[in-house]
Protein backbone atom coordinates (compact mmCIF):
# COMPACT_ATOMS: atom_id res chain seq x y z
CA UNK A 1 0.00 0.00 0.00
CA UNK A 2 1.20 3.32 -0.83
CA UNK A 3 1.43 5.66 1.90
CA UNK A 4 0.60 9.21 0.90
CA UNK A 5 1.51 10.96 4.34
CA UNK A 6 4.66 12.08 5.08
CA UNK A 7 4.92 9.66 8.24
CA UNK A 8 6.58 6.06 8.21
CA UNK A 9 3.27 3.09 7.89
CA UNK A 10 4.95 2.01 11.27
CA UNK A 11 4.31 5.03 13.61
CA UNK A 12 0.60 5.69 12.45
CA UNK A 13 -0.49 3.46 15.33
CA UNK A 14 -3.43 5.75 16.66
CA UNK A 15 -4.89 5.64 12.91
CA UNK A 16 -4.11 8.32 10.13
CA UNK A 17 -4.36 12.19 10.20
CA UNK A 18 -7.25 13.21 8.76
CA UNK A 19 -6.31 13.66 4.84
CA UNK A 20 -3.85 10.33 4.45
CA UNK A 21 -7.23 8.30 3.23
CA UNK A 22 -7.89 10.42 0.34
CA UNK A 23 -5.43 9.02 -2.17
CA UNK A 24 -7.44 9.44 -5.12
CA UNK A 25 -5.81 13.25 -5.85
CA UNK A 26 -2.21 13.80 -5.86
CA UNK A 27 -2.93 17.56 -4.55
CA UNK A 28 -4.56 16.97 -1.19
CA UNK A 29 -4.72 19.68 0.52
CA UNK A 30 -3.31 19.82 4.36
CA UNK A 31 -6.43 19.88 6.88
CA UNK A 32 -6.70 23.31 7.75
CA UNK A 33 -6.75 22.79 11.16
CA UNK A 34 -4.60 20.09 12.23
CA UNK A 35 -6.40 18.25 14.60
CA UNK A 36 -3.90 18.50 17.82
CA UNK A 37 -5.04 15.17 19.72
CA UNK A 38 -3.51 13.07 16.88
CA UNK A 39 0.24 13.17 16.96
CA UNK A 40 2.36 12.56 14.06
CA UNK A 41 5.53 10.54 14.51
CA UNK A 42 5.56 12.28 17.84
CA UNK A 43 4.70 15.61 17.32
CA UNK A 44 1.73 17.71 16.67
CA UNK A 45 1.10 18.56 12.55
CA UNK A 46 2.40 21.68 12.05
CA UNK A 47 0.76 24.77 9.36
CA UNK A 48 0.46 23.62 6.40
CA UNK A 49 2.72 25.05 3.44
CA UNK A 50 2.28 28.41 2.49
CA UNK A 51 1.85 29.97 -0.82
CA UNK A 52 5.51 31.06 -1.17
CA UNK A 53 6.92 28.00 -0.63
CA UNK A 54 8.92 26.44 -3.57
CA UNK A 55 10.77 23.20 -3.72
CA UNK A 56 14.66 23.43 -3.32
CA UNK A 57 13.99 27.09 -1.39
CA UNK A 58 13.35 27.89 2.39
CA UNK A 59 12.01 31.08 2.90
CA UNK A 60 13.91 33.35 5.32
CA UNK A 61 12.58 34.34 8.41
CA UNK A 62 13.07 38.04 8.48
CA UNK A 63 10.54 37.68 4.86
CA UNK A 64 6.95 39.10 6.07
CA UNK A 65 5.11 38.34 2.36
CA UNK A 66 6.09 38.62 -1.01
CA UNK A 67 5.18 41.29 -3.80
CA UNK A 68 4.37 40.69 -7.24
CA UNK A 69 6.48 43.40 -9.44
CA UNK A 70 7.12 44.10 -13.14
CA UNK A 71 10.01 42.39 -12.35
CA UNK A 72 8.68 39.23 -10.23
CA UNK A 73 8.10 38.38 -6.91
CA UNK A 74 9.84 40.77 -4.16
CA UNK A 75 10.06 39.38 -0.55
CA UNK A 76 9.02 42.10 1.72
CA UNK A 77 11.23 42.48 4.68
CA UNK A 78 9.89 42.46 8.36
CA UNK A 79 11.33 45.21 9.94
CA UNK A 80 11.89 44.62 13.74
CA UNK A 81 14.70 42.48 14.41
CA UNK A 82 13.36 38.87 16.19
CA UNK A 83 15.13 36.72 18.89
CA UNK A 84 16.96 34.31 16.30
CA UNK A 85 18.26 37.81 14.51
CA UNK A 86 19.78 39.34 17.92
CA UNK A 87 20.62 35.81 18.95
CA UNK A 88 22.57 35.33 15.48
CA UNK A 89 24.34 38.89 15.72
CA UNK A 90 25.06 37.58 19.42
CA UNK A 91 27.11 34.62 18.19
CA UNK A 92 29.12 36.86 15.31
CA UNK A 93 29.76 39.35 17.78
CA UNK A 94 31.12 36.54 20.49
CA UNK A 95 33.62 35.55 17.05
CA UNK A 96 31.50 31.91 16.52
CA UNK A 97 29.87 31.47 12.95
CA UNK A 98 31.17 34.10 11.22
CA UNK A 99 31.57 33.16 8.18
CA UNK A 100 28.03 32.32 7.27
CA UNK A 101 25.91 35.15 8.01
CA UNK A 102 25.24 36.23 5.00
CA UNK A 103 21.50 37.17 3.02
CA UNK A 104 21.12 36.67 -0.63
CA UNK A 105 21.86 39.35 -2.71
CA UNK A 106 19.41 40.96 -5.01
CA UNK A 107 16.38 43.09 -4.05
CA UNK A 108 13.58 43.23 -1.37
CA UNK A 109 11.19 45.56 -0.59
CA UNK A 110 10.47 47.33 3.10
CA UNK A 111 6.87 48.53 3.88
CA UNK A 112 4.79 48.76 0.46
CA UNK A 113 6.94 50.22 -2.09
CA UNK A 114 6.10 51.25 -5.05
CA UNK A 115 7.78 52.78 -8.33
CA UNK A 116 8.49 55.53 -7.07
CA UNK A 117 10.41 54.16 -3.59
CA UNK A 118 14.23 54.87 -3.29
CA UNK A 119 16.52 51.84 -3.49
CA UNK A 120 18.78 51.37 -0.58
CA UNK A 121 21.79 49.39 -1.26
CA UNK A 122 24.04 47.56 1.05
CA UNK A 123 26.06 44.88 1.69
CA UNK A 124 25.08 41.35 1.99
CA UNK A 125 26.12 40.82 5.61
CA UNK A 126 23.67 39.86 7.79
CA UNK A 127 24.47 42.52 10.39
CA UNK A 128 24.41 45.34 7.87
CA UNK A 129 20.94 43.72 6.27
CA UNK A 130 19.76 43.56 9.53
CA UNK A 131 20.83 46.78 10.79
CA UNK A 132 19.27 49.15 8.25
CA UNK A 133 16.26 46.75 8.09
CA UNK A 134 15.99 47.47 11.93
CA UNK A 135 16.22 50.95 10.62
CA UNK A 136 13.39 51.45 8.30
CA UNK A 137 10.48 51.42 10.73
CA UNK A 138 7.50 52.28 8.13
CA UNK A 139 9.55 53.22 5.57
CA UNK A 140 8.59 52.04 1.85
CA UNK A 141 11.34 51.40 0.08
CA UNK A 142 13.43 48.88 -1.83
CA UNK A 143 16.53 47.37 -1.08
CA UNK A 144 19.30 46.10 -3.23
CA UNK A 145 21.77 43.79 -1.32
CA UNK A 146 24.97 43.56 -3.54
CA UNK A 147 27.04 40.47 -2.99
CA UNK A 148 30.19 41.76 -0.94
CA UNK A 149 30.90 37.77 0.04
CA UNK A 150 29.14 38.50 3.43
CA UNK A 151 31.07 41.21 4.49
CA UNK A 152 30.38 43.99 5.95
CA UNK A 153 30.18 47.69 3.99
CA UNK A 154 33.35 49.34 4.93
CA UNK A 155 35.36 46.48 4.91
CA UNK A 156 33.98 44.86 1.62
CA UNK A 157 34.59 48.75 0.11
CA UNK A 158 38.05 48.74 1.49
CA UNK A 159 38.46 45.00 0.17
CA UNK A 160 36.93 46.25 -3.03
CA UNK A 161 33.96 43.49 -3.20
CA UNK A 162 31.47 46.17 -2.63
CA UNK A 163 32.69 47.77 -6.24
CA UNK A 164 31.22 50.32 -8.91
CA UNK A 165 31.18 46.80 -11.12
CA UNK A 166 28.87 45.05 -8.76
CA UNK A 167 26.34 47.63 -7.87
CA UNK A 168 26.02 48.14 -11.75
CA UNK A 169 25.78 44.70 -12.34
CA UNK A 170 23.16 44.25 -9.53
CA UNK A 171 20.85 46.97 -11.04
CA UNK A 172 20.88 45.26 -14.47
CA UNK A 173 20.33 41.76 -12.61
CA UNK A 174 17.25 42.95 -11.09
CA UNK A 175 16.10 44.76 -13.61
CA UNK A 176 15.79 48.37 -11.48
CA UNK A 177 14.55 50.10 -14.94
CA UNK A 178 11.49 47.59 -15.11
CA UNK A 179 11.03 48.20 -10.78
CA UNK A 180 11.07 51.85 -10.36
CA UNK A 181 10.59 54.87 -12.64
CA UNK A 182 13.50 56.98 -10.51
CA UNK A 183 17.32 56.67 -11.71
CA UNK A 184 18.78 57.11 -8.42
CA UNK A 185 20.74 54.39 -5.41
CA UNK A 186 21.01 55.62 -2.37
CA UNK A 187 24.48 54.31 -0.88
CA UNK A 188 26.37 54.12 2.55
CA UNK A 189 28.96 56.62 2.31
CA UNK A 190 31.29 54.52 3.69
CA UNK A 191 31.13 52.42 0.68
CA UNK A 192 32.59 55.83 -1.47
CA UNK A 193 36.35 53.39 -0.68
CA UNK A 194 35.08 51.35 -3.11
CA UNK A 195 32.62 52.39 -5.16
CA UNK A 196 32.86 55.14 -8.31
CA UNK A 197 29.34 57.08 -8.29
CA UNK A 198 30.99 58.21 -12.10
CA UNK A 199 31.81 54.82 -12.82
CA UNK A 200 27.79 53.17 -11.97
CA UNK A 201 26.20 56.16 -13.72
CA UNK A 202 28.32 54.54 -16.80
CA UNK A 203 27.58 51.30 -16.38
CA UNK A 204 23.86 51.18 -15.71
CA UNK A 205 22.96 54.49 -15.97
CA UNK A 206 21.97 54.71 -12.12
CA UNK A 207 23.11 58.27 -10.00
CA UNK A 208 24.61 57.65 -6.84
CA UNK A 209 23.43 59.36 -4.11
CA UNK A 210 25.44 59.41 -0.66
CA UNK A 211 23.71 58.60 1.52
CA UNK A 212 24.22 58.23 5.41
CA UNK A 213 27.18 56.88 7.55
CA UNK A 214 25.08 55.36 10.06
CA UNK A 215 21.84 53.19 9.39
CA UNK A 216 20.28 54.60 12.16
CA UNK A 217 20.12 57.80 10.12
CA UNK A 218 18.58 56.02 6.93
CA UNK A 219 14.81 57.52 7.47
CA UNK A 220 16.12 61.13 8.36
CA UNK A 221 18.13 60.73 5.93
CA UNK A 222 14.98 60.38 3.70
CA UNK A 223 12.37 62.65 5.45
CA UNK A 224 15.26 65.53 4.50
CA UNK A 225 14.95 64.91 0.86
CA UNK A 226 17.85 62.67 0.37
CA UNK A 227 19.87 65.38 2.01
CA UNK A 228 22.30 64.36 4.81
CA UNK A 229 23.70 66.91 7.55
CA UNK A 230 27.60 67.19 8.23
CA UNK A 231 26.59 64.96 11.28
CA UNK A 232 25.68 61.91 9.52
CA UNK A 233 28.72 62.27 7.07
CA UNK A 234 31.35 62.14 9.86
CA UNK A 235 32.56 58.56 11.09
CA UNK A 236 31.91 57.75 14.73
CA UNK A 237 33.40 55.35 17.49
CA UNK A 238 31.51 55.56 20.57
CA UNK A 239 32.30 53.60 23.83
CA UNK A 240 29.77 51.19 22.60
CA UNK A 241 31.21 50.93 19.20
CA UNK A 242 34.17 49.77 20.69
CA UNK A 243 32.94 47.77 23.20
CA UNK A 244 31.08 45.28 20.63
CA UNK A 245 34.37 44.79 19.06
CA UNK A 246 36.60 42.85 22.07
CA UNK A 247 34.66 39.50 22.36
CA UNK A 248 35.99 38.92 18.80
CA UNK A 249 39.33 39.88 19.50
CA UNK A 250 39.49 37.57 22.47
CA UNK A 251 37.63 35.05 20.97
CA UNK A 252 40.73 34.90 17.81
CA UNK A 253 43.39 35.13 20.55
CA UNK A 254 41.98 31.40 21.88
CA UNK A 255 44.37 29.58 19.94
CA UNK A 256 47.49 31.21 19.66
CA UNK A 257 47.53 31.70 23.45
CA UNK A 258 47.23 27.79 23.98
CA UNK A 259 50.36 27.59 21.76
CA UNK A 260 52.04 30.63 24.21
CA UNK A 261 51.08 29.17 27.47
CA UNK A 262 52.96 25.75 26.34
CA UNK A 263 55.63 27.73 26.02
CA UNK A 264 55.00 30.29 29.24
CA UNK A 265 54.85 26.86 31.03
CA UNK A 266 58.15 25.28 29.65
CA UNK A 267 60.19 28.69 30.24
CA UNK A 268 58.81 28.88 33.84
CA UNK A 269 60.37 25.24 34.54
CA UNK A 270 63.99 25.81 34.21
CA UNK A 271 65.68 26.41 37.27
CA UNK A 272 68.59 25.47 39.48
CA UNK A 273 68.13 21.55 38.90
CA UNK A 274 67.59 22.21 35.39
CA UNK A 275 63.95 21.90 34.90
CA UNK A 276 61.60 21.25 36.99
CA UNK A 277 58.04 20.04 36.42
CA UNK A 278 57.04 21.24 39.60
CA UNK A 279 58.18 24.28 39.02
CA UNK A 280 56.91 24.58 35.42
CA UNK A 281 53.17 23.99 37.08
CA UNK A 282 53.80 26.96 39.68
CA UNK A 283 55.40 29.52 38.26
CA UNK A 284 54.02 28.89 35.12
CA UNK A 285 50.61 29.66 36.43
CA UNK A 286 51.86 33.01 37.87
CA UNK A 287 53.74 33.44 33.89
CA UNK A 288 50.45 32.62 32.47
CA UNK A 289 48.45 35.23 34.85
CA UNK A 290 50.63 37.90 33.73
CA UNK A 291 49.47 36.78 29.63
CA UNK A 292 45.83 37.08 30.60
CA UNK A 293 46.41 40.24 32.05
CA UNK A 294 48.34 41.50 29.47
CA UNK A 295 45.55 40.26 26.92
CA UNK A 296 43.12 42.05 29.38
CA UNK A 297 44.75 45.11 29.63
CA UNK A 298 45.17 45.21 25.23
CA UNK A 299 42.21 44.03 24.18
CA UNK A 300 39.63 44.95 26.71
CA UNK A 301 41.12 47.93 28.88
CA UNK A 302 42.88 49.96 25.95
CA UNK A 303 40.11 49.67 23.32
CA UNK A 304 37.58 51.09 26.20
CA UNK A 305 39.46 53.56 27.25
CA UNK A 306 40.93 54.65 23.92
CA UNK A 307 40.08 58.54 23.71
CA UNK A 308 41.06 59.03 27.81
CA UNK A 309 44.40 57.42 27.47
CA UNK A 310 47.10 60.22 26.66
CA UNK A 311 49.32 59.64 23.59
CA UNK A 312 48.65 59.09 19.74
CA UNK A 313 50.18 55.97 19.16
CA UNK A 314 48.35 52.46 20.23
CA UNK A 315 50.93 50.88 21.36
CA UNK A 316 52.36 52.99 23.38
CA UNK A 317 48.12 53.36 25.27
CA UNK A 318 48.90 49.60 25.10
CA UNK A 319 52.15 49.63 27.10
CA UNK A 320 50.55 52.33 29.39
CA UNK A 321 47.05 50.27 30.60
CA UNK A 322 49.51 47.19 30.54
CA UNK A 323 51.77 49.07 33.20
CA UNK A 324 48.14 50.09 34.94
CA UNK A 325 46.67 46.65 34.87
CA UNK A 326 50.45 45.12 36.04
CA UNK A 327 49.52 46.46 39.49
CA UNK A 328 46.71 43.05 39.49
CA UNK A 329 50.03 40.62 39.28
CA UNK A 330 49.89 38.08 42.52
CA UNK A 331 51.71 38.85 45.17
CA UNK A 332 54.67 37.58 46.83
CA UNK A 333 57.23 37.42 44.10
CA UNK A 334 60.56 38.26 44.03
CA UNK A 335 61.62 41.97 42.78
CA UNK A 336 63.08 40.15 39.49
CA UNK A 337 59.88 38.00 39.28
CA UNK A 338 58.07 40.78 39.15
CA UNK A 339 59.68 42.97 36.73
CA UNK A 340 59.52 40.29 34.46
CA UNK A 341 56.12 39.60 34.61
CA UNK A 342 55.40 43.38 34.47
CA UNK A 343 57.02 43.38 31.63
CA UNK A 344 55.12 40.27 29.95
CA UNK A 345 52.37 42.61 30.86
CA UNK A 346 53.22 45.40 29.08
CA UNK A 347 54.45 44.29 25.77
CA UNK A 348 51.24 41.78 25.22
CA UNK A 349 49.18 44.92 25.85
CA UNK A 350 50.97 47.13 23.31
CA UNK A 351 50.84 44.37 20.96
CA UNK A 352 47.24 43.83 20.85
CA UNK A 353 46.88 47.30 21.29
CA UNK A 354 48.64 48.15 18.21
CA UNK A 355 46.48 45.37 16.85
CA UNK A 356 43.36 47.30 17.24
CA UNK A 357 44.26 49.87 14.85
CA UNK A 358 42.77 47.24 12.11
CA UNK A 359 39.10 47.81 13.74
CA UNK A 360 39.27 51.69 13.90
CA UNK A 361 38.29 53.78 11.75
CA UNK A 362 40.45 56.73 11.87
CA UNK A 363 44.19 54.97 11.73
CA UNK A 364 45.98 55.68 8.72
CA UNK A 365 47.67 52.74 7.25
CA UNK A 366 50.90 55.09 6.88
CA UNK A 367 50.34 55.75 10.44
CA UNK A 368 50.10 52.06 11.91
CA UNK A 369 53.14 51.24 9.79
CA UNK A 370 55.49 54.16 11.34
CA UNK A 371 53.65 53.15 14.73
CA UNK A 372 54.71 49.28 13.88
CA UNK A 373 58.55 49.68 13.08
CA UNK A 374 59.26 51.47 16.14
CA UNK A 375 57.22 49.39 18.19
CA UNK A 376 57.40 45.84 17.51
CA UNK A 377 61.01 45.26 17.96
CA UNK A 378 60.94 47.03 21.31
CA UNK A 379 57.91 44.78 22.15
CA UNK A 380 60.25 41.77 20.97
CA UNK A 381 62.77 42.99 23.38
CA UNK A 382 61.14 43.55 26.39
CA UNK A 383 59.65 40.10 25.56
CA UNK A 384 63.41 38.69 25.35
CA UNK A 385 64.22 40.68 28.97
CA UNK A 386 61.17 39.33 30.39
CA UNK A 387 62.29 35.56 29.27
CA UNK A 388 65.92 36.19 30.46
CA UNK A 389 64.90 38.04 34.35
CA UNK A 390 62.06 35.03 34.69
CA UNK A 391 64.92 32.15 34.41
CA UNK A 392 67.18 34.20 36.54
CA UNK A 393 64.59 34.28 39.13
CA UNK A 394 64.41 30.63 39.22
CA UNK A 395 67.74 31.28 40.77
CA UNK A 396 67.39 33.89 43.38
CA UNK B 1 36.47 63.21 14.25
CA UNK B 2 38.53 65.31 16.00
CA UNK B 3 38.29 63.48 19.40
CA UNK B 4 40.31 60.49 17.89
CA UNK B 5 43.28 61.35 16.74
CA UNK B 6 46.20 59.43 15.54
CA UNK B 7 49.89 60.26 14.22
CA UNK B 8 50.40 63.65 12.32
CA UNK B 9 52.55 64.10 9.37
CA UNK B 10 51.91 60.58 7.64
CA UNK B 11 49.00 60.68 5.38
CA UNK B 12 49.97 59.89 1.60
CA UNK B 13 46.61 62.28 0.72
CA UNK B 14 47.64 64.68 -2.12
CA UNK B 15 45.74 67.46 -4.41
CA UNK B 16 46.10 69.02 -7.51
CA UNK B 17 44.28 71.96 -7.20
CA UNK B 18 44.70 72.96 -10.82
CA UNK B 19 43.05 69.95 -12.19
CA UNK B 20 40.06 70.26 -9.69
CA UNK B 21 36.93 71.21 -10.85
CA UNK B 22 35.34 71.95 -7.57
CA UNK B 23 32.23 69.52 -7.66
CA UNK B 24 32.70 69.01 -4.00
CA UNK B 25 32.14 64.81 -4.56
CA UNK B 26 35.60 64.61 -2.22
CA UNK B 27 33.98 66.63 0.52
CA UNK B 28 30.82 64.62 0.66
CA UNK B 29 32.28 61.23 0.49
CA UNK B 30 34.89 61.80 3.16
CA UNK B 31 34.04 60.45 6.61
CA UNK B 32 36.54 62.91 8.28
CA UNK B 33 35.73 66.34 6.57
CA UNK B 34 39.55 66.51 5.75
CA UNK B 35 38.85 67.93 2.38
CA UNK B 36 36.56 71.22 1.96
CA UNK B 37 35.35 73.26 -1.22
CA UNK B 38 36.61 76.81 -1.26
CA UNK B 39 36.03 79.66 -4.10
CA UNK B 40 34.78 76.57 -5.79
CA UNK B 41 38.39 74.41 -5.55
CA UNK B 42 38.98 71.43 -2.78
CA UNK B 43 41.25 72.20 0.09
CA UNK B 44 43.16 69.85 2.79
CA UNK B 45 41.92 71.68 5.85
CA UNK B 46 42.98 68.86 7.97
CA UNK B 47 45.70 66.27 6.68
CA UNK B 48 46.08 64.64 9.71
CA UNK B 49 42.40 63.61 9.88
CA UNK B 50 42.57 61.36 6.82
CA UNK B 51 42.79 58.04 7.87
CA UNK B 52 43.92 56.99 3.62
CA UNK B 53 40.42 55.33 3.09
CA UNK B 54 40.93 56.36 -0.62
CA UNK B 55 37.18 57.64 -1.01
CA UNK B 56 37.54 61.03 -2.33
CA UNK B 57 40.92 59.74 -5.13
CA UNK B 58 38.28 57.26 -6.07
CA UNK B 59 35.31 59.56 -6.76
CA UNK B 60 36.81 62.17 -8.46
CA UNK B 61 35.73 62.64 -11.39
CA UNK B 62 39.39 64.56 -12.88
CA UNK B 63 41.15 62.62 -10.75
CA UNK B 64 42.91 65.50 -8.92
CA UNK B 65 43.10 63.45 -5.67
CA UNK B 66 45.88 61.01 -5.27
CA UNK B 67 46.36 59.14 -1.85
CA UNK B 68 47.94 55.88 -1.25
CA UNK B 69 44.99 53.42 0.29
CA UNK B 70 45.51 50.61 2.31
CA UNK B 71 44.29 48.52 4.71
CA UNK B 72 45.08 49.68 8.39
CA UNK B 73 45.59 46.98 10.46
CA UNK B 74 48.50 45.89 12.34
CA UNK B 75 48.37 41.56 11.00
CA UNK B 76 47.65 42.47 7.77
CA UNK B 77 50.97 44.93 7.49
CA UNK B 78 52.91 42.13 9.51
CA UNK B 79 51.83 39.76 6.70
CA UNK B 80 52.76 42.12 3.72
CA UNK B 81 56.17 42.76 5.54
CA UNK B 82 56.52 38.49 5.51
CA UNK B 83 54.74 37.48 2.56
CA UNK B 84 54.75 40.51 0.61
CA UNK B 85 51.91 42.79 -0.52
CA UNK B 86 49.94 39.96 -3.09
CA UNK B 87 50.10 37.61 -0.63
CA UNK B 88 49.00 39.33 2.18
CA UNK B 89 45.16 38.93 3.72
CA UNK B 90 42.70 40.03 6.18
CA UNK B 91 41.38 36.50 6.53
CA UNK B 92 39.95 35.76 10.03
CA UNK B 93 41.38 39.42 11.06
CA UNK B 94 39.71 41.34 13.61
CA UNK B 95 38.49 44.02 11.50
CA UNK B 96 36.08 42.51 9.49
S1 LIG C 1 36.22 65.53 -6.25
FE1 LIG C 1 38.00 66.18 -7.41
S2 LIG C 1 37.24 67.73 -8.80
FE2 LIG C 1 35.65 67.42 -7.28
S3 LIG C 1 36.09 68.99 -5.75
FE3 LIG C 1 37.14 67.15 -5.06
S4 LIG C 1 39.20 67.34 -5.92
FE4 LIG C 1 37.92 68.80 -6.99
S1 LIG D 1 41.45 59.27 1.99
FE1 LIG D 1 39.52 59.08 3.09
S2 LIG D 1 39.89 60.14 5.01
FE2 LIG D 1 41.50 60.78 3.62
S3 LIG D 1 40.72 62.63 2.70
FE3 LIG D 1 40.17 60.98 1.32
S4 LIG D 1 38.14 60.39 1.95
FE4 LIG D 1 38.97 61.62 3.62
Amino acid sequence: MTNPCSCRPDCCTQGAPAGCEKISSPFVPLPAAAPKDIPCCGSPITKPAGPHEMPGYTICQFVRNFTETPTGRVPIIDTRLTGRDWLGAFRVRLGIFRDAYQVAPGIYGAGSPGPDSPVLVTANYKLSFDTLRRQLGSVDAWIMVCDTRGINVWCAAGKKTFSSQEVADRAVRCNLTQLVRHRQLVLPQLSATGVSAQKVKQLCGFEVVWGPIRAEDITRFLKNGMTADETMRRVTFSTTERLVLTPVELYLLAKPLVRVLAAVFLISGFGPGLFSFHAAWSRGLYAAAAFVLGIFSGAVVMPILLPWIPGLSFSLKGATTGLICAVLLPRGLSGTAFSALMLVVMAVSSYLAMNFTGCTPFTSPSGVEKEMRLAIPLQAVAMLAASVLWILAAFV
Amino acid sequence: MKTFRYLPGVATLSLDDTTCVGCGMCETVCPHGVLKIDHKKAAIIDPDGCMECGACATNCPVHAITVTPGVGCASYIIQTWIKGKEAATCGGGSCC
